[in-house]
């Protein structure tokens, strides 16, 4: 019995022993491996724009992170919008039954965007709201209650504005909103009403260019909650900006990043190019720099299951842009043709389609 | 001076001492020859006397110490030599009963001084630099953020407070020790001031330009303010307030030690006179006397003294700090308010807070809170006011508050109904806006400040007043105590050359 067992102790590691070789290769493999992957995050991260692997890592983190249940959507956000209806429904309804002083559409809008929605501070100290933003809202109210001064105007932070409307204290947002994949899980948007594009604003003198490799090391400012914010942060993460860009500035509205850049507590802005233009109107020593690096649109935000209200304020915008009178074109010259340009055709959205179906 | 060595009347008889010596008393000790003791060939002037007993031969290496001991022993045998000891005892312990005095009273009285003069003042002026600061950010900004263009008024309370301000840190400077954190304090002040004021020119250029970004300029200036300027005012406020409460522990305590050393002398000087009536059977002895005259008046004169400035610098403190302080706070609340109640409209709904299950407004929520503080803290000034003339402004002030709700209710209910316009007016309006409100409470709080840092003054200048000389008196006078009980003994001393 004794010996048995010795001699299969001993064929037992002659078997190990064999394998011991095997084995001892296959965690060198690993250990390479495993340098391998984690050479890169011991490398300093400096790496210029689009190296190949961290891109990859950017397509699955986009995947993931921006909520888009289809390509298309992804594609074409502002796409998915509901068709137009002039009738009303349950939101409709309720907005139309509130009593007395209350019976008011309630916005949130902004009152820092210079000729968006802002206040004239010369206009009287009546607080009156005006700006492009704002004709739409009366349009709006106009259409809806009969009367364009029927409205509560609510001044939400730009990261305020998912939330006030989630939360009901809101009916809508008019804020130059861009349509995104990320925010259509949580609101529903109208058709677009507006194009726009992320830009570059610095002072003339920097050496900045545009969206490019010039923002390396340089301290740039975003609002919180806004797409240039969410942008920059994916596109460094990503590698295409240069990880050496600070982004740690961020403000509550867009405007103020204007007031880090003239006190040279920031290098650069980024925002829609049509607030950065309100920027530099304000400000004649700062401009745009380089080219609108993506295509954007700005859309009315609305609860996410109001759908009467979304075929409406659809409705209202295609009577408003077919109203050459006192409508979009209108409104875009009395406000924008001295910041953005007399002409309006790149600001103004194609035909809209309406691919959203429920 | 002198007096005879017996009282003409008979004196009772002492026990323990012969009835009607006719010569000077030969007191003797136990164990001694009885013997007269002049001062030796070998004893000068000042020194004991030699030893009488033979075993105290001079030896061979002395210490200076052991002869001294034993020199004292020996002296200790015979009469004068006692006396001698005594006399030295008796000087000493008055002279420290009123070194001590001295030392402890002029603590106390620089404490005391250091209250009325300083600490005081230092703490009332960091309030005030709390207030200019908190009101000049209300009027620059949110006036202005919620209505367009600041009116000469309140460009003018703006400028106001910003130099009453700069005033009170340049006091504060001056009057802060040099490396203490509330030195550093005044420096980040002094230091942030013409930033918050750059950022409000700032805003106002580009106001005139009508271009919104001068509001962002306001948010910014605002920010400053809220974030770095008024939590470090309102330190300053809580630092020189713990300095004023330090000045009381250090100027109020009895001084025990001063009181207890006066007893000791006094029993000191008490036993030596009846030592003597015992030897001599003489009542008086004229440097004795005067030396327990003068230690009785520092003692009462100590104790008096400092009873008085205790409970006049407790009365500065109860009526006048406490109140101050309760009115301070009060006014801050108020200010806080008024500041919340304008960020409100500026904000038009945008911060909100949920408060159990419901959403309201975190400014009004905010205005709210400081509302109740400003309720509790003028209903605790109503109870301290000792007075009706420093009652009144309260009242009233109560009243103003009273007002300002309803008035704010109102506002709120416009602003809740989309006429914002209507809400605006009702704030910061000319006629019946809760600004008129707000400013009653803010002037009657200012009246009351005012009336109660009078009655401060005043009880702690009495308090500091009722100490006044008492240092340099019993230094004068114990000195006086010490050469009378030397002269007393002295007297004795001289019946045996």
């Amino acid at each position: 019995m004794k010996g048995g067992v010795t001699m299969q102790g001993r064929r037992l590691r002659a078997r190990l022993r064999g394998w011991g070789g095997v084995g001892a290769m296959a965690l060198v493999c690993a250990v390479a491996l495993a340098f391998a992957l984690l050479l890169p995050l011991t490398q300093p991260r400096d790496g210029g724009p689009g190296t190949g692997g961290s891109g990859l890592a950017r397509v699955t983190q986009a995947r993931a992170e921006d909520g888009c249940p289809t390509p298309a959507m992804r594609d074409a956000p502002e796409k998915q919008s509901l068709s137009p209806s002039g009738a009303d429904g349950k939101t409709i309804e309720a907005i139309k039954n509130r009593t007395g002083e209350k019976r008011k559409l309630i916005v949130g809008v902004d009152q820092n965007s210079y000729r968006w929605g802002y206040r004239d501070p010369n206009s009287g100290g009546t607080g009156d709201l005006e700006g492009f933003d704002i004709d739409l809202v009366h349009r709006i109210a106009k259409d809806i209650l009969g009367d364009e001064n029927d409205v509560q105007f609510k001044a939400i932070p730009t990261d305020q504005r998912i939330p006030a409307i989630q939360d009901g204290r809101v009916d809508m947002v008019v804020r130059t909103m861009t349509i995104n994949c990320a925010r259509m899980s949580e609101v529903a948007f109208s058709a677009p009403y507006f194009e726009t594009g992320q830009q570059v604003l610095a002072p003339k003198s920097a050496p900045i260019t545009g969206y490019d490799g010039s923002l390396a090391k340089k301290k740039i400012c975003t609002a919180t909650g806004s797409t240039a914010n969410t942008k920059l942060t994916g596109d460094q993460e990503a590698g295409s900006l240069a990880s050496s860009a600070d982004l740690k500035t961020t403000v509550p509205n867009q405007l103020d990043c204007l007031v880090r850049l003239q006190l040279g507590e920031v290098d650069a802005v980024v925002t829609d190019g049509a607030l950065a233009a309100s920027q530099a109107a304000q400000d004649p020593t700062v401009e745009l720099k380089g080219d609108p690096f993506t295509v954007e649109y700005y859309g009315v935000a609305m609860k996410k299951d109001a759908d009467d209200l979304v075929r409406r304020v659809n409705q209202i915008l295609v009577d408003y842009r077919q109203d050459k009178a006192d409508g979009w074109q209108a409104s875009y010259d009395r406000w924008l043709s001295a910041t953005l340009g007399k002409d309006s055709s790149t600001s103004e959205p194609p035909a809209p389609q309406y691919l959203r179906k429920s | 001076m002198t007096h005879p060595a017996k009282s003409s009347a008979a004196p009772p008889p002492a026990p323990g001492v012969p009835t009607i010596p006719a010569v000077p008393p030969q007191p003797t000790p136990p164990g001694q020859p009885d013997q007269y003791t002049r001062p030796g060939p070998q004893g000068g002037p000042g020194l004991p006397p030699p030893p009488a007993s033979p075993q105290a031969s001079p030896q061979a290496r002395r210490t200076a110490f052991a002869e001294g001991a034993d020199r004292l022993r020996a002296a200790a045998t015979t009469e004068p030599g006692r006396l001698r000891i005594i006399g030295a005892l008796l000087a000493l312990l008055v002279v420290a009963f009123g070194a001590v005095t001295a030392w402890q009273t002029a603590d106390r009285s620089a404490a005391a001084d250091d209250v009325l003069n300083n600490s005081q003042p230092l703490s009332s002026a960091a309030a005030d630099i709390y207030r200019s600061l908190a009101d000049a950010n209300t009027t620059a900004s949110s006036g202005f953020l919620a209505g367009g263009q600041e009116t000469a008024a309140s460009r003018e309370r703006y400028e106001k407070d910003i130099d009453n301000a700069a005033e009170g840190l340049v006091e504060a400077a001056a009057n802060s020790d040099p490396g203490s954190p509330a030195a550093a304090t005044v420096a980040d002040l002094n230091r942030l001031l013409p930033e918050y004021k750059g950022l409000v020119e700032r805003a106002r250029t580009y106001n005139r330009q009508g271009f919104p970004v001068g509001g962002a300029y306001l948010r910014y200036a605002n920010e400053k303010m809220q974030k770095e300027m008024l939590p470090k005012a309102e330190d300053l406020y809580t630092k020189e307030n713990q300095r004023l409460r330090a000045d009381y522990a250090d100027a109020t305590p009895y001084p025990w030690a001063a009181i207890g050393l006066g007893v000791l002398a006094l029993a000191g000087l008490a036993w030596a006179q009846h030592r003597n009536y015992r030897r001599t059977n003489r009542v008086l002895n004229h440097g004795l006397v005067a030396a327990s005259a003068t230690a009785t008046v520092v003692l009462l004169w100590l104790v008096v003294g400092h009873s008085v400035a205790r409970a006049d610098l407790n009365a500065s403190y109860d009526d006048g700090v406490r109140s101050l302080n309760v009115l301070h706070d009060a006014r801050i609340a108020s200010l806080k308010a008024r500041g919340n109640e304008n960020l409100t409209l500026v904000a038009r709904g945008a911060e909100t807070k949920k408060v159990g299950t419901e959403s309201v407004d975190a400014y009004d929520y905010d205005f709210k809170t400081n509302m109740a503080t400003l309720g509790k803290g003028l209903a605790e000034a109503e109870k301290l006011a000792d007075d009706t003339t420093g009652e009144q402004p309260v009242t009233q002030a109560v009243g103003n508050m009273a007002e300002w709700k309803k008035r704010h209710g109102a506002a709120r209910a416009d602003d809740e109904n989309g006429n914002y316009a209507d809400a605006l007016a009702r704030v910061i309006g000319a006629k019946g806006a809760t600004g008129e409100c707000f400013d009653s409470v803010d002037a009657n709080l200012a009246e009351a400040i005012d009336h109660e840092t009078t009655e401060f003054e005043q009880s702690a200048g009495d308090g500091l007043s009722a100490m006044t000389g008492l240092s340099a008196g019993a230094a004068v006078l114990a000195v006086l105590g010490a050469a009378g009980a030397v002269l007393g003994i002295g007297r004795r001393l001289s019946e045996y050359r």
